[in-house]
């Protein structure tokens, strides 16, 4: 990914410099710089094919990560929460982006979580691939992950997005057959409807439901094993 | 004719008004914050109302051609409730935001201790953070509302040029003219102005500084107002460079001030969704 510093054009960096250096002496001025970033830094998208910001993150998100990793620094972990809870609430579909996308890099356990499921139960899906960053990948509980995974091929979130989606889902293992049997609803209902199968759904379920050498040596369709699965 | 409305409150107004408001010629509008014709309860109830300002209406008015920008503040109704009051230690996180364009609606309501700390506090706010102000003024006991209004706003230590003072009459222009402030017309289907004073107004005093808005909101009103003015002036003599500015040209330099404006024409797209809702509600684009 090409790096904040060559996104931006020397005005941009010198903005940023500036903005960082006053929120890493007072860190309480993040509530309004937060804000104005886009304005003052820049903005657009960081990748050209991805216009929205879906997997890579915009510019304006990724220099509004780096502003709230700065004010970071200058608070404990309450604060921190305070305030990210502060700054995800009074902010608008932008700003509340880049604080999603900041969870990842700071450190405050899963006490950000609420953050990530108001997002998901939103139908904003620039928020719905913020909120399952790394963060939610570590911290958020298997049904509420799987049902993110879901809204993302309801709202056409493309899975890319989501963060350690081969490990979660447990592909290269078992695969996680919850995970199938919701995936596979979803594709049978589509079917029902007469309507077309998302592509990141048909290769999700391919990858959960694949073929595998089981336990004992035979070799059976994973497509069984989820019905097992599910009588355990 | 082009037309800025400078001051409507386009939460309360219906698609119906946009589509009429864009065939009159408005392609731009201020909606600045201000009550919900019964009390507010909480401080709350305002952020949900200013990211709705900042949001979904902001979108709305684009699905029909139309730039919405907005004003933020505590109005000075409400500045009267202890329950509200805490919204101006919050203001300063949405005066921040891209799309406001000024510090209002401010001012005096019934000219009380609350009102004035909290409209001194908001000029204080519209300093730090370089933005203009749009001033209410009241309707009872109008002169001399606008008299302290003036006062404060000189001892602010804002130039006059960065305010707006609203809902002028022919009782009042003449004090406000003399601020050296900017001059704010609402013209209602009854009271305030009318179209014919407007023109009588703007043919006495000329055009300097000088806005027509609709104000228009959930009682009765009418959000084409500032067209028919243009039309008043046109018959009344006035040329197209002189209504261009009125309607346009001045409150372009007004909000202007903020940095803030986005005049662009848009490309109208129904289909499109905020936050993953479109206008349409499943129908076909207009």
């Amino acid at each position: 990914m090409t790096s904040l510093d060559d996104l931006l054009d020397s005005e941009g960096r010198a903005r940023l410099a500036e903005l960082t250096g006053e929120v890493t002496s007072t860190p309480a001025r993040i509530g309004v710089l937060l804000p104005a970033v886009a304005r003052a830094v820049g903005r657009g998208p960081a990748d050209p094919d991805d216009p929205d910001g879906m997997v890579t993150p915009r510019i304006e998100d990724q220099a509004r990560v780096a502003l709230l990793r700065a004010a970071a620094q200058g608070w404990n972990t309450d604060a921190l929460v305070a305030e990210i809870g502060a700054l995800y609430r009074h902010g608008d579909a932008d700003e509340k982006r880049a604080v999603l996308r900041a969870l990842d890099h700071l450190d405050v356990g899963d006490a950000a979580l609420d953050l990530v499921g108001d997002a998901l139960r939103g139908n904003d899906t620039r928020l719905i691939a913020a909120a399952l960053g790394p963060y939610a990948a570590e911290h958020l509980d298997p049904h509420s992950w799987r049902h993110g995974v879901l809204k993302c091929l309801f709202t056409g979130v493309p899975l890319a997005a989501v963060a350690g989606i081969a490990e979660r889902s447990g592909i290269a293992e078992r695969g996680d057959a919850e995970l199938a049997r919701m995936v596979d609803g979803f594709a049978a209902e589509r079917r029902a409807a007469g309507r077309d199968v998302p592509a990141d759904a048909t290769w999700l379920l391919d990858r959960l439901t694949a073929q595998r050498p089981d336990v004992d040596g035979a070799t059976v369709p994973d497509q069984q094993r989820v019905r097992y699965d599910q009588e355990d | 004719m082009r037309i800025f409305d400078p001051h409507i409150h386009m939460t309360s107004r219906t698609t119906d008004d946009y589509e009429a408001m864009y065939a009159a010629g408005v392609r731009a509008v201020t909606e600045p914050a201000f009550w919900l014709g019964q009390p507010r309860s909480s401080a709350a109830s305002f952020y949900d109302y200013f990211d709705g300002l900042l949001g979904w209406e902001r979108f709305r008015a684009a699905q029909f051609g139309i730039r919405h920008h907005c004003t933020i503040a505590l109005n000075p109704k409400e500045a009267n409730d202890p329950r509200c009051t805490e919204v101006l230690d919050v203001l300063p996180r949405y005066l921040a935001k891209d799309g406001v364009v000024a510090v209002g609606e401010v001012g005096f309501d019934s000219m009380t201790d609350a009102e004035e700390k909290a409209f001194v506090r908001q000029l204080e706010l519209a300093g730090e953070h370089d933005l203009p102000v749009l001033v209410h003024t009241p309707h009872r006991d109008k002169v001399e509302g606008t008299r302290r209004t003036l006062e404060l706003v000189a001892a602010s230590g804002l130039p006059p040029e960065r305010v707006l003072v609203d809902h002028l009459n022919e009782v009042t222009v003449d004090l406000v003219a003399e601020s050296g402030c900017w001059l704010g017309f609402s013209i209602y289907p009854d009271t305030k102005m009318d179209e014919q004073r407007m023109v009588r107004l703007l043919a006495d005093h000329g055009l300097d500084r000088m806005i027509v808005n609709s104000a228009a909101d959930w009682g009765r009103s009418d959000p084409l107002k500032t067209a028919k003015t243009g039309q008043a002036m046109r018959d009344a003599g006035f040329g197209e460079d002189d209504v261009d500015r009125v309607l346009w040209r001045n409150p372009v330099a007004f909000y202007g001030q903020s940095g803030r404006l986005l005049l662009d024409p848009i490309d109208v797209d129904q289909t499109e969704t905020f936050e993953g809702n479109s206008v349409l509600r499943g129908q076909r684009p207009a």
